[in-house]
């Protein structure tokens, strides 16, 4: 007996979940390390979900999460509340370190890091990143109630947030460097209509104002060049995500943007034996079903690869 | 109920800035994500620490004054309290390991 695992899966969220059941069902007892403040992935940070099939009300995000991790657990996945901080994936048996230092063996392993939110590299983003800077409308916006706010961006994320927020602050100013949305036609149109909104086009955001606390941002026309100060107490950041590749940085193929490359419609990596799958390959989708779908391909890949070198 | 202590506005006078040893506050809500992923990690401190710092936890939605006092905008923040005054305040979730090296000098 040794205890080198059939399959190891990195990361949380719609991803790594569902990989677990399949990978679980299929008599892998995968083992998973859902990351030690990061279990269940962006959807942690979301209220009602309402486009994730066979829920005919909406579900909320965190509950769609807990759900996965339970029918995952149920048919017998192995979860350690951990990060992995090293890998080695060169070889047969690829091996793992966690956050506390314990190594551990697989013979594949599954990819499902998902992505991590984009800052705005300012100054003063840091600083009073907690004293009215954040990207996380559902955790923060309680703590605007009739004020004047902003949120930056463009996309189906910042149009959520920004529509969310209406429900405590007084005025949410959607900033865009652009002149039209890019967000869902659903999404835009509630949040045009949405009197509580209003929209800074062609703007980009050069800087935080506010000692302890944030007390406005500096906006630049990106047509004119010129600046104007706006007076908010808080900015919420929702200008897109990077897939969080780091780990496996040097080892695995990656494209210009930091995407882990599979192989056609797999989920297939550079190296045989590792599988990727969630936002960490995906530059077009992005949704939590195609998370899940992809997901699920991965441990069937897995399954077949292990299969295959018996 | 587990090891952490659940503190309002109105004993929070009594509970952390009277108390004889240090106190982490941990402002959180039902709706946060965030705090959720940590509860279990502030548990298991709470219980591996006991007597040295009480892991106190206040609700945001039930106690609207402390949080405002103390100028709480993100959640989880997690505030430490030592003879009634803030030396610490920790904003975001943190995996264990992370938030032990920042408690050490209370530890």
């Amino acid at each position: 007996m040794s205890d080198t695992r059939n399959v190891i899966i990195i990361g949380s969220g719609p991803a790594g979940y569902t990989a677990a059941v399949y990978a679980a069902r299929a008599q892998l007892q995968p083992l998973l390390f859902e990351g030690a403040v990061t279990a269940g992935g962006a959807l942690m940070n979301t209220t009602e979900v309402e486009n994730f099939p066979g829920f005919t009300e909406g579900v909320m995000g965190p509950v769609l999460m807990e759900n996965m991790r339970a029918q995952a657990e149920r048919f017998g996945t192995e979860i350690i509340t951990d990060d992995i901080v090293s890998v080695n994936l060169a070889g047969a048996i690829k091996t793992v370190k966690d956050g506390s230092d314990r190594s551990y063996s697989a013979h594949s392993i599954i990819l499902a890091m998902g992505s991590g939110y984009r800052e705005l590299n300012l100054p003063n983003e840091k600083r009073l990143s907690g004293h009215g800077v954040s990207w996380c409308a559902t955790c923060d916006g309680f703590f605007f109630r009739e004020q004047d706010i902003a949120v930056v961006g463009g996309g189906d994320s910042a149009l959520e947030e920004a529509t969310f927020l209406t429900r405590f602050a007084r005025s949410v100013t959607l900033i865009h460097r652009r002149e039209a949305l890019r967000g869902s036609r659903i999404m835009q149109e509630r949040a045009l209509a949405n009197e509580k909104i209003k929209f800074a086009w062609n703007s980009e955001v050069t800087d935080v104002l506010g000692d302890t606390k944030v007390t406005g941002i500096t906006l630049r026309d990106t047509v004119d060049g010129s600046t104007r100060d706006l007076p908010v107490t808080g900015l919420f950041i929702a200008i897109g995500h990077d897939p969080r590749s780091e780990l496996v940085k040097g080892q695995i193929d990656l494209d210009h943007e930091g995407y882990v490359t599979v192989q056609d419609r797999s989920s297939r990596t550079s190296i045989p034996g590792v599988f990727a799958c969630g936002d960490l390959v995906d530059h077009t989708y992005r949704q939590a079903i195609t998370a899940a779908g992809s997901g699920c391909a991965a441990s069937l890949d897995a399954e077949r690869y292990l299969a295959a070198h018996e | 109920m587990g090891a952490t202590k659940p503190v309002t506005d109105a004993s929070f006078q009594a509970d952390v800035l009277d108390s004889a040893t240090p106190v982490l506050v941990d402002f959180w809500a039902e709706w946060c994500g965030p705090c959720k992923m940590i509860a279990p990690v502030l548990e298991e401190i709470a219980a591996e620490y006991a007597g040295k710092i009480t892991i106190a936890k206040m609700n945001v939605d039930e106690n609207p004054t402390t949080p405002a006092n103390y100028g709480i905008r993100s959640i989880p923040t997690m505030n430490v309290y030592v003879g009634g005054e803030i030396v610490k305040s920790i904003v975001g979730a943190k995996p264990k390991a992370a938030l032990l090296r920042d408690l050490e000098p209370y530890l």
